[in-house]
This record gives structure tokens, C-alpha cells and sequence, in this order.
């Protein structure tokens, strides 16, 4: 069995935001993590590779820095990592960006791959679904459980109040949530041999069917026109009131600020 | 010379803090004041490979250098003393020794379990009556049959009953040194269930409190003819290289226990306000956390260099770290212990009160200028270097 999985390198938003004077995210300037459902969907693969000897090779786009998150995903036991970079490829929105991993996933033999299901930078859920549209096959998004069924997987796909099983005939994708597992820690001599390890990096030349103009920014159909850090909330009012004084307190406090 | 850590050093070290940030910390109140060996843990220690960093892969272990298993020390030391000496103990002074003395079938029988985490190793050298002085021992072997008979008891054992693998030393007959008859000391691989193998009474400490501390007894325990460690005779200066080595895992100790109180106190000088400013506006503080910053940091180059030349012993097998280890325990226990010290007082009434964690970091600081080898032991080696 071979499964692919894509990661990112995020800011770590523990360590603040920084931008560039065009708005973009300064990614260069901040700490940086893998993302975390990225890494839920590397542990889950992680896991297929314990119990049926699967290979994992993990995928990233980025800058050349984005080199780190790779020796990391092999520091916890992957089994090959790719760096696709290249400055044409950069500033993409998700449509470019999923057309530049499929561009890259077309190279590889895969059964499964596994993307987190949203980054902690942009939010938006798309990559995933939208590299499964590129390539053709099934997507279940939202897996909170991930099983092998012969050619098959069964996932438990999380939704409000509920969970949905659905089976699909491999190959296909599915995006992880970071509460499917609690991600391994590297080992100490796995970050070592991460470090021996050879990461193949690919360029715009080493993708497979796709059209220049759907890569970087300009073939980006949506771009940020502004980007600022989170305004902090205040500490807010704490009161203790019974249970019927706290009914006409909020409904007074709500119109007070024309919420209603 | 270059004073930067490499990239993989670097992700190691972000590796053992953030384990040590999410694993360690929250329990570590909770450890101190329960008294209880932290087994979960260990667990999850072993389970990311902390039990065999120095240990070469073919044993098991992690392949990694002495100076990844002294940052690993370190960054647990930081948010909690006892899970630090932990793995120092069973890292430096079980699995090192059988290491550097074991036959091929003793590091196959015995490394792989211990690198792993499955088992857990301690060390006995202490006797009531034998600390600093070695020659002081009294728990004899005698060989019979295929047989060593052990008898006598080791006291302030760490990892002691929550130990499977223990290094032993004991007294294995009379030998003239230079005119005068001296005991023979041999070390052995003793494990946990031997018959004649028990423990005594568990030590109340002031500070590690959740470290296994017990008297080991040997009452006609009866060891195979091959669990002797090295040669006949020559547990002696097994045990002090064994100490060389383990000195740099409890320098890393009480680094990381004064890196972890500095920590707390540059955040607590920021938030406390005394006289309508944070007290970190004082220049007193500015002096005193100038002062420990510095003290650390040079704690921290004794203690990598300790490290590195330790490293290089691990390839050549001649260098010598004995005078690095020593020079790096004593001045990063009493490094540890000023740094702890003064963390209290500007934390004021508060940091008197089991609430903040400076008060459990200034009594686990005290152990390390005391274990392998108090301060005055590691003068007397320095100074015996620089004298002989």
C-alpha cells in the first residue's frame, strides 16, 4: 500500500503574525509548525504503515524552508519526502496550489492520500477536495477514523451532531481532522537519520499536466487584497448573577450594543 | 570553534521541549507532592525513544550523541527535576556501564530492553558506610559453583524499586596494593526478582520527590557466574568512569533546574507590580536576573563541552572527560542552587508557597550538588589534575 501525504509549514501563531508591506503572510519571519490536522493525517498514515507496512511519502509546497516540516514527518517515521518549490509557483491561492500538488501527486503511485483538512493560516478546507477533482477519484473529507477494507477504506466522516460512514474504493482522498489521533513524537535518532535522509525537491518542470496558467499568482482567481493580525479581545465582564437576574442582564447588554 | 548547535540538535531540542512542555509540566506539582514515580510518564519517554539516546542502534537504542541525551536531560530539568534524573540514571550509570564493560551477550541480553524503555536500570555503589569513599563498602560476592553470592545492602538507590536492571558493586576479595591489603571491588548485572533481591525502606527527600529512592538488600542472592560486569577486580574504576559519565547527565540536571527557575522568574518580574510597576522595572531585578542569566549560560558551555568531550571519547576511547564532567556538575549544581535561591526571594511570600514552582525547583537543586559525587568530590578531582 502506498499512501501520500500532504503537509504545510504554518506560521505558529503562538509566536505572533508578520507581514510583508504587499499584505501577504512575512513566512520567512515567523516560527513555524506543521500544520496540525496536516500532522493528524501523516500519524494516520503513520499508523497504516505500523499495521500494513504501507509507504508514506509526504509532499509539501513551499519555500525552500519548507524543507523542515519534511525532515520532521521523517523524523517521525516517513518514509520519503518531497519539496516542491519554485518562485512561479508562489503567492498561490488553494486552486493553485492544489493544481500544483496534483501536478506533483501524478508522478507517484498512491492508494490513499491523506490532507489535514484545513490550515491553520488560510482556513479555507479546499486543497484537499479540489486535488481529489484534479485527479479524479473520491474525496471524504472531515475523517475522524480511517479503516482498511480489502481495496477499500471505511472512514468516519465527522459532522455537527454526528458521524457519517462511508466506504470508497481505493485510490482515493481524505482529509484528516487533528482530533482523528494524538500525533507521535519524532524519535531523537529518527531526526538524525531525517537529517542523512535525501528529500527529492521538484520545480514547475517536474509537474505533470498542468497548465501554467493555473499556477502561482497569476493563476490564482482569488488573492488577499488585505491581511491583518487578530484583534485581541478584552478580558471581558465577569458577573455572578441567579439564573433569572442573568436573563434580563444579557438581553439588556445585547441591546444596549444593538445586537438586537 | 563554533558555538552553534547543528540543525538536527536543533530540532532535537524542540523536540524535548515540547514533550517536556506537554507531557512533563502538568504533572510535575502533582509528582512532587504525591511522591509517586511518574510510570506514565516513563511510558511516554520510552515510547518516543528517551530511554536509548546514547545507545548505538545495534542495541536498540537511538544512535544519537551525548550531546542530544544531555539536552533531553536538560529541557526535563527544566519543568521537573525528577523525571530528569530518571533518565540520567538509568541512561548514564545502567545502560552506559554494560555498555562500555559488557560482553557482546551482555549488551544483547540486556541493552535492547533497557534502550527501549522496557526495562528500567539503576546503579549501587552506596553504602551507609561507603558514599565519597568507595573503599568503604561492605556487601560482599563470593563465588560458588557457578554462582556469585551477594550479601549486604546500598542505600539512596535512584530508580530503585521501580528498576528491572541493576549495576552492582561489591567486594570480591583482598588484594595487596602496594603493601597494603585493599578490597577487590567487582560490579554486577543484578535483575529485579532475583531470589534474595529485596528492598528496604523508601527515602523521604526533600526535593525529587517522585524519584524511586530505596536500600537495596542482598541476603544470599545468588547470580549467575556471567552477570559479572567487566573484569574481577576491576569494579573500582568501573564505577568511577561510570560516575565521570554520569556527573554530565546530572550537570545537565541542574542546568536545566536553573534554566527552568530563570524561566518562571523573568515571566513572574514581568506581571508582579510593586509600587505601581512590574518589579522587573527594578534594577535590582535587572542585576539579579543578569546575573543568573550569565551563571546559566555559562553552566550550559561546562555542560556541552563536558558533553562533546565525552563524545570524542566515544570515538577514540582515550580522551578523557573526567575533569569537563567534574568541572560541569559542581558548577552547575551550585549554579542551580544560587539561581533557585534567588528565584525565590524575587518571587517574594509567593515563591515561598508550593503554588509557584520555584520553591520544588530550589529543594530538587540542592540533590545535585550532593549525588555522584558531592561539590567537594568534583574539587578533588579537578584539583588532583591540575596538581598531579
Amino acid at each position: 500500500m502506498k499512501v501520500v501525504v500532504c503537509v504545510k509549514q504554518v506560521p505558529d501563531t503562538k509566536g505572533g503574525v508578520k507581514f510583508n508591506p504587499d499584505g501577504t503572510l512575512d513566512r520567512a519571519a515567523m516560527l513555524t509548525i506543521m500544520n496540525p490536522d496536516d500532522k493528524a493525517g501523516l500519524e494516520a498514515a503513520l499508523r497504516l504503515k505500523d499495521k500494513y507496512g504501507a509507504e508514506v511519502t509526504v509532499v509539501t509546497m513551499g519555500l525552500p524552508k519548507a524543507e523542515e516540516v519534511l525532515r520532521e514527518a521523517l523524523a517521525m517515521g516517513a518514509d520519503k519526502g518531497i519539496l516542491v518549490t519554485d518562485r512561479v509557483l508562489g503567492g498561490a491561492d488553494t486552486w493553485a496550489t492544489s493544481q500544483t500538488l496534483a501536478g506533483a501527486i501524478r508522478n507517484l503511485d498512491y492508494d490513499i492520500i491523506i490532507t489535514g483538512r484545513q490550515a491553520i493560516d488560510g482556513d479555507t478546507a479546499q486543497v484537499g477536495p479540489q486535488i481529489s477533482e484534479h485527479l479524479g477519484i473520491p474525496v471524504i473529507s472531515y475523517a475522524q477514523k480511517i479503516e482498511i477494507e480489502g481495496d477499500s477504506v471505511i472512514v468516519e466522516r465527522q459532522y455537527d451532531d454526528r458521524y457519517h460512514v462511508l466506504k470508497a474504493k481505493m485510490p482515493c482522498l481524505i482529509t484528516a481532522l487533528a482530533e482523528l489521533n494524538e500525533p507521535r513524537y519524532m524519535t531523537p535518532g529518527g531526526i538524525f537519520d531525517a537529517y542523512n535522509a535525501e528529500i527529492t525537491t521538484w520545480g514547475r518542470a517536474d509537474l505533470k499536466d498542468v497548465d501554467d496558467s493555473n499556477l502561482g499568482l497569476k493563476g490564482s482567481p482569488t488573492q488577499i487584497a488585505r491581511a491583518s493580525d487578530k484583534v485581541r479581545k478584552g478580558q471581558g465582564e465577569k458577573v455572578n448573577l441567579d439564573p433569572s437576574e442573568s436573563v434580563s442582564y444579557i438581553m439588556g447588554k445585547l441591546k444596549e450594543k444593538h445586537v438586537i | 570553534m563554533d558555538f552553534t548547535l547543528s540543525k538536527e540538535h536543533e530540532m532535537a531540542r524542540t523536540l524535548f521541549k515540547e514533550f517536556a512542555e506537554k507531557e512533563v509540566k502538568p504533572l510535575a506539582i502533582e509528582v512532587d507532592e504525591t511522591e509517586e514515580f511518574p510510570r506514565a510518564t516513563v511510558e511516554k519517554m520510552a515510547k518516543a525513544g528517551f530511554l536509548g539516546i546514547p545507545i548505538p542502534k545495534e542495541y536498540g537504542g537511538q544512535g544519537c550523541d551525548v550531546m542530544t541525551y544531555v539536552m533531553c536531560v536538560e529541557e526535563l530539568a527544566k519543568v521537573c527535576g525528577t523525571t530528569a534524573v530518571i533518565v540520567s540514571a538509568h541512561t548514564s550509570l545502567c545502560c552506559d556501564p554494560i555498555l562500555t564493560y559488557g560482553t557482546e551477550e551482555q549488551k544483547q541480553k540486556y541493552l535492547p530492553d533497557l534502550a527501549s524503555g522496557r526495562k528500567i536500570g539503576a546503579f549501587g555503589l552506596t553504602e551507609p558506610g561507603a558514599g565519597t569513599d568507595a573503599q568503604g563498602q561492605q556487601t560482599k560476592a563470593v563465588l560458588e559453583g557457578d554462582e556469585w553470592v551477594l550479601n549486604g545492602s546500598k542505600i539512596f538507590i535512584t530508580n530503585g524499586k521501580e528498576a528491572d536492571v541493576y549495576v552492582i558493586f561489591a567486594i570480591t576479595g583482598m588484594v595487596e596494593k602496594r603493601g597494603r591489603m585493599t578490597k577487590e571491588i567487582s560490579a554486577f548485572i543484578v535483575e529485579k526478582g532475583t531470589p534474595g533481591f529485596s528492598f528496604g525502606t523508601k527515602e523521604k527527600k526533600m526535593g525529587i520527590r517522585g524519584s524511586s529512592t530505596y536500600e537495596l538488600i542482598f541476603t544470599d542472592c545468588r547470580i549467575p557466574k556471567e552477570n559479572m560486569l567487566g573484569q574481577q577486580g576491576k569494579g573500582f574504576n568501573i564505577a568511577m568512569h561510570t560516575l565521570d559519565g554520569g556527573r554530565i547527565g546530572i550537570a545537565a540536571q541542574a542546568l536545566g533546574i536553573g534554566e527552568g527557575a530563570l524561566e518562571r522568574t523573568i515571566e513572574y518580574v514581568k506581571e508582579r507590580k510593586q509600587f505601581g510597576r512590574a518589579i522587573g522595572a527594578f534594577q535590582n531585578t535587572q542585576f539579579q536576573l543578569a546575573d543568573m542569566a550569565t551563571k546559566a549560560q555559562a553552566a550550559q558551555l561546562l555542560v556541552y563541552k563536558a558533553a562533546a568531550t565525552k563524545d570524542q571519547y566515544t570515538k577514540d576511547h582515550k580522551t578523557s572527560y573526567s575533569v569537563e564532567a567534574a568541572q560541569a556538575k559542581l558548577y552547575a549544581a551550585e549554579m542551580a542552587m544560587e539561581v533557585t535561591t534567588k528565584a525565590v526571594q524575587l518571587h517574594g511570600g509567593y515563591g515561598y508557597t508550593r503554588e509557584y514552582e520555584v520553591e520544588r525547583m530550589m529543594r530538587d537543586a540542592k540533590i545535585t550538588e550532593i549525588y555522584e559525587g558531592t561539590s567537594e568530590v568534583q574539587r578533588m578531582v579537578i584539583s588532583s589534575n591540575l596538581l598531579k
